[in-house]
């Protein structure tokens, strides 16, 4: 045996009391979701991808010296080149910037459903969920009921109230983009309500909007945020196909649906005219997708160990 | 002991669920608890123990009224409260607390450590602005917990300080009654005893009111004056803690105590176990008359016939089994 | 003595993006044919990480780093998984912690103890089915033929505790590995299990490694015992000397952790301070250096050797060396 010197077997009397104090440096929740989301290449890249696009919608029109509606009559239907990167439309009008210019109202159509989804969708899910019982019961049929009648038929009677435009498309999103976002939340909260840190939180006297709002729906923000992520997609799409048929915004406003649609009867011409628009449409939905599956990979909580 | 001290006075405790079944809700009735009665005296502490399903969680959590009672009477410091609305609860809930068995679902895991305890402070308006923040400091130091931790996420900390701040929270309001729903069981060996070392000191130290909660039987024998057995809903079995484990009388308490196993390999290997045959009968169905009986060994005719009450046997023991009983009478008269 | 299994300086990581967790280091043991082997310690003490490496089922991201798993002659840390999978199963059951997510709830009970049956032992249904009636009454399921065809959702914890171990031994395997069989089962259960266990320790002369936090149940089931902590063999011996003649702080703490039943009068608990380490960040000297009342200045710089203490008896621990002060168990 090696020797050991007498002294090694003194009494610690410096005890470094961290190491028994020391405790692991947090992984939060979303610190380990984000890795996650990382690794992920394809989400990443839609990321990025719709990074760019809303950079491009905000200051691209901007920047260009050409505006959406400016028509340049000796320069119809130009191929792509230098000066009209896009090319220009049967009307002279720069392809790039209307493109860009329908990014904008597409992102707004995202927007405005990820916004009743978060507002309206989480209030009624999480009120039906907390509320449990009888409310909960009457609040759900309610959405089944919305969820029973078509989109396109709620669209046709906007248009005829308010007449076409992006008014009645944001009208008829507004009625049924939060109803899915209610019944993710209200069963998350159906589930989370029985867990201990909430009756906790009732022993202790918390009110009722206190749980929902400090308790259960800070729970609830994977799930909430996969639905927004996966209903941006839908929404904008739903948008550019109604304004393809033509129920959608009017021109000279330019939606990436109204491109498609003009571009239509002159497609043997010119074909760049629906091939941009189109791949606007399919970039940006993909990249919405990638970037939702990922977030879904990386917030749900059944794939986390 | 007078009848003063009594804190906490439950009579005929009764909490059914109901269970909708299928489509056009045909209800079935879980008798979770089915007409308990028991005391807990100011600074005592009362262990509640039976294995799970046995009802002594809903009895944890009906006391307090975080569950409505179906029947029966609460009675707390000589109010009676079992009709009150969660409105009029509010003042109270100041004076009762609970603690929770899972370590890892009894903390809001969004909110860091100093925003779960200084939650009950702001719900009840005891502290604001920079006083709060020192209430959180001090409240940490009080469960022996570092206060540098304060801006920490539950998830950052081991089972067992995760088990300090829940008990830190409860305390915020500086109640004098706490419901111990299985505060240990989720806990290493070892941490367990610090935790149970911590509940007694901050008793001693506050004057505490326990209901200790748990299916260890050793664990609660420790720390409770006093000790009521549950079986299905029905209290079985009353009785000081050390009477209890020398003169169990129950035939479901003999089971249980002969069913723990004792870290000592000699004393295993002579002990003579009682095996319960079969499984806990469901709860929606309770057998009739006693609950027991189709687990006893020593059941007759009439304990299908007859529901057994709680019989005074012993200054501070009561029982509810016919055939205890029976024995008990005949051997008092043919003395 | 013919061993079974002999685990030689096993060592297993786990390699997270926060960095390495060293769950499992430098472990030895073997196991005897018809013994009971038990593996006490904590949650993060690596007693089921061990388990795990044996059956070569490590989860992502864990992997065996150094060492050698040789069951009755074979060596398990290099084989395929194809050859891996005749073994499991077959000659080395498992049973789980948790009786209600262990079985599949889509097939009935019967269809999940003749699957392996009907796979590595090839028998045809018709003797698979009579097989797994004798391993239920075996087990002590009341009326076996009725139940082969219901599911599990329609059989208590218990019962289904007793499923999972008619279908662990329904290949006659050579060890039995059980993770926690007891701790999700009421104590009457567990009573229940810890007698079918002794019964078929004795009826069917398997060997049996027992995992478990619950020193009582190590106490009732097995014949030698090792106390792991923070991943290494703190002590190790026959179940009468670990439990009469414990020589490691760590199982003195353990010991005295747990209140005595049997005690007239009531006595404070004397608990082990402080937390279990960080696998991530492992102390330098004894893993128990932190918590130890006995702490020496070596503790903190070296990783004590495993004395010898007996012909099984071993600890790791400095108060053991002959230079180390004589200190009396307890405080």
């Amino acid at each position: 045996m090696y020797e050991i010197p007498k002294e090694k077997f003194n009494p610690l009397l410096e005890r470094n009391n961290d190491t028994a104090d020391i405790i692991r440096p947090g992984v939060t929740y979303w610190g380990d979701a984000w890795h996650r989301l990382r690794q992920n290449k394809m989400a990443m890249l839609g990321m990025y991808t719709i990074i760019l696009i809303i950079l491009l919608a905000i200051w691209g029109p901007i920047l260009s010296q050409h505006s959406y509606s400016d028509q340049y009559l000796d320069k119809q239907g130009l191929g792509p080149s230098n000066e009209h990167w896009f090319g220009t439309d049967g009307l002279g009008r720069d392809l790039f910037v209307r493109v860009l210019y329908g990014a904008r109202i597409s992102l707004a159509v995202g927007l405005v459903a990820s916004l009743l989804n978060l507002t309206v969708g989480v209030l009624y899910g999480g009120i039906a969920g907390l509320a449990g019982g009888r409310v909960d019961n009457l609040m759900m049929r309610m959405v089944d009921m919305f969820y029973s009648i078509p989109l396109v038929l709620y669209v046709i009677l906007m248009m005829v109230l308010i007449g076409p435009g992006l008014k009645s498309i944001f009208m008829a999103l507004g009625l049924v983009y939060w109803l899915e976002m209610a019944r993710v939340v209200r069963a998350q909260i159906l589930t989370l309500k029985e867990q201990e840190f909430v009756m906790a939180a009732r022993a202790l006297g918390a009110s009722q909007a206190r749980i929902l709002f400090r308790h259960l729906i800070p729970n609830c923000m994977g799930p909430i945020i996969i639905t927004v992520s996966m209903n941006i997609p839908l929404a904008i799409f739903t948008e550019a196909f109604l304004s393809f048929l033509g129920l959608g915004v009017a021109i000279p406003m330019a939606s990436w649906g109204v491109l498609a649609s003009d571009a239509l009867p002159a497609i043997r011409s010119y074909p760049h005219l629906l091939f941009f628009p189109a791949m606007a449409i399919s970039l940006t939905i993909l990249a919405f997708n990638f970037l939702g599956d990922g977030l879904r990979d990386a917030l749900d909580p059944r794939l986390r160990k | 002991m007078g009848k003063d001290d009594i804190l906490l006075k439950v009579d005929g405790l009764v909490k059914h669920f109901e269970l909708s079944q299928g489509f056009w809700g045909r209800k079935a009735v879980v008798q979770a608890v089915d007409d308990v009665s028991f005391h807990i005296c100011q600074g005592e502490t009362l262990g509640l123990v039976g294995e799970s399903g046995c009802g002594k969680t809903t009895v944890g959590r009906t006391v307090i009224k975080l569950y409505e009672p179906t029947a029966g009477a609460i009675v707390f410091d000589g109010r009676d409260i079992t009709g009150l609305k969660e409105k009029e609860m509010r003042s109270l809930r100041k004076r009762m607390q609970i603690i929770f068995q899972d370590p890892y679902a009894s903390l809001n895991a969004r909110m860091t450590v100093g925003d779960i305890i200084s939650e009950p402070l702001i719900i009840h308006s005891l502290a604001r602005g920079p006083k709060l923040r020192e209430q959180a400091v001090k409240l940490l130091q009080k469960v022996g917990l570092s206060p540098n931790y304060i801006n920490r996420y539950p998830h950052e900390f081991s089972s067992g300080q995760r088990q300090r701040i829940g008990i830190a929270r409860a305390l915020a309001v500086n109640p004098d009654f706490i419901v111990c729903d299985e505060p240990i069981s989720a806990l290493d060996v070892s941490i367990q005893a610090q935790v149970v070392n911590l509940l007694e000191d901050l008793q001693q130290e506050m004057g505490l009111t326990y209901l200790f909660i748990t299916h260890d039987l050793s664990m609660v024998k420790h720390i409770s004056k006093r000790i009521g057995v549950m079986y299905l809903g029905k209290l079985v079995e009353l009785a000081e803690s050390s009477e209890l484990y020398q003169r169990p009388l129950h035939p479901y308490t003999r089971a249980l105590l002969s069913a723990i196993p004792v870290p000592d390999p000699d004393a295993a290997a002579q002990k003579q176990r009682v095996i319960l045959k079969g499984d806990l009968p469901s709860p929606i169905n309770p057998p009739a008359g006693c609950r027991f009986r189709t687990r006893c060994q020593f059941a007759r005719d009439i304990c299908s016939r007859s529901n057994p009450e709680m019989i005074q046997v012993g200054l501070k023991h009561m029982v509810a089994c016919h055939i205890v009983i029976n024995r008990l009478t005949d051997r008092f008269f043919n003395k | 003595m013919n061993n079974i299994l002999e685990v030689k300086n096993l060592s297993t990581s786990f390699f997270t993006h926060a960095g390495e967790i060293k769950a499992v280091r430098d472990i030895s043991f073997n196991v005897g044919a018809g013994e009971a082997i038990g593996i006490v310690g904590e949650s993060g003490s690596g007693k089921s990480v061990t388990a795990l490496s044996i059956m070569n089922l490590l989860p992502y991201p864990g992997r065996i780093i150094r060492g050698s798993v040789c069951f009755a002659g074979t060596e398990l840390t290099n084989l395929k998984e194809r050859k891996m999978q005749l073994v499991r199963g077959n000659e080395m059951g498992m049973i789980f912690q948790d009786p209600m997510t262990s079985l599949n709830p889509v097939y009935t009970v019967g269809n999940q103890i003749m699957e392996p049956l009907i796979r590595h032992q090839k028998l045809n249904r018709g003797e698979a089915r009579n097989k797994a009636i004798e391993m239920l009454s075996l087990v002590g399921i009341p009326g076996p033929e009725n139940r082969l065809n219901l599911y599990p959702h329609e059989f208590s914890g218990g019962m289904r505790q007793r499923v999972m171990i008619a279908m662990a031994l329904c290949c006659k395997p050579k060890l039995l590995i059980a993770d926690e069989p007891t701790t999700a089962l009421d104590v009457t259960i567990q009573a229940q299990i810890i007698e079918l266990l002794k019964d078929l320790e004795v009826n069917i002369n398997t060997s049996i490694i027992l995992i478990t936090h619950d020193l009582g149940v190590v106490a009732e089931l097995c014949n030698r015992v090792i106390v792991m902590y923070a991943g290494s063999v703190a002590e190790k011996g026959t179940t009468r000397d670990v439990f009469y003649n414990p020589r490691h702080p760590y199982t003195w703490g353990l010991l005295k952790s747990i209140p005595n039943a049997n005690a007239e009068q009531k006595e404070r608990l004397i608990p082990i301070d402080g937390q279990p380490p960080d696998l991530m960040h492992t102390p330098a000297g004894c893993p128990f250096c932190p918590r130890c009342a006995y702490a020496m200045q070596i503790c903190a710089e070296d990783q004590p050797p495993l004395y010898r203490l007996g012909e099984q008896h071993r600890a790791a621990c400095w108060l053991l060396h002959p230079s180390a002060p004589r200190v009396e168990r307890g405080r």
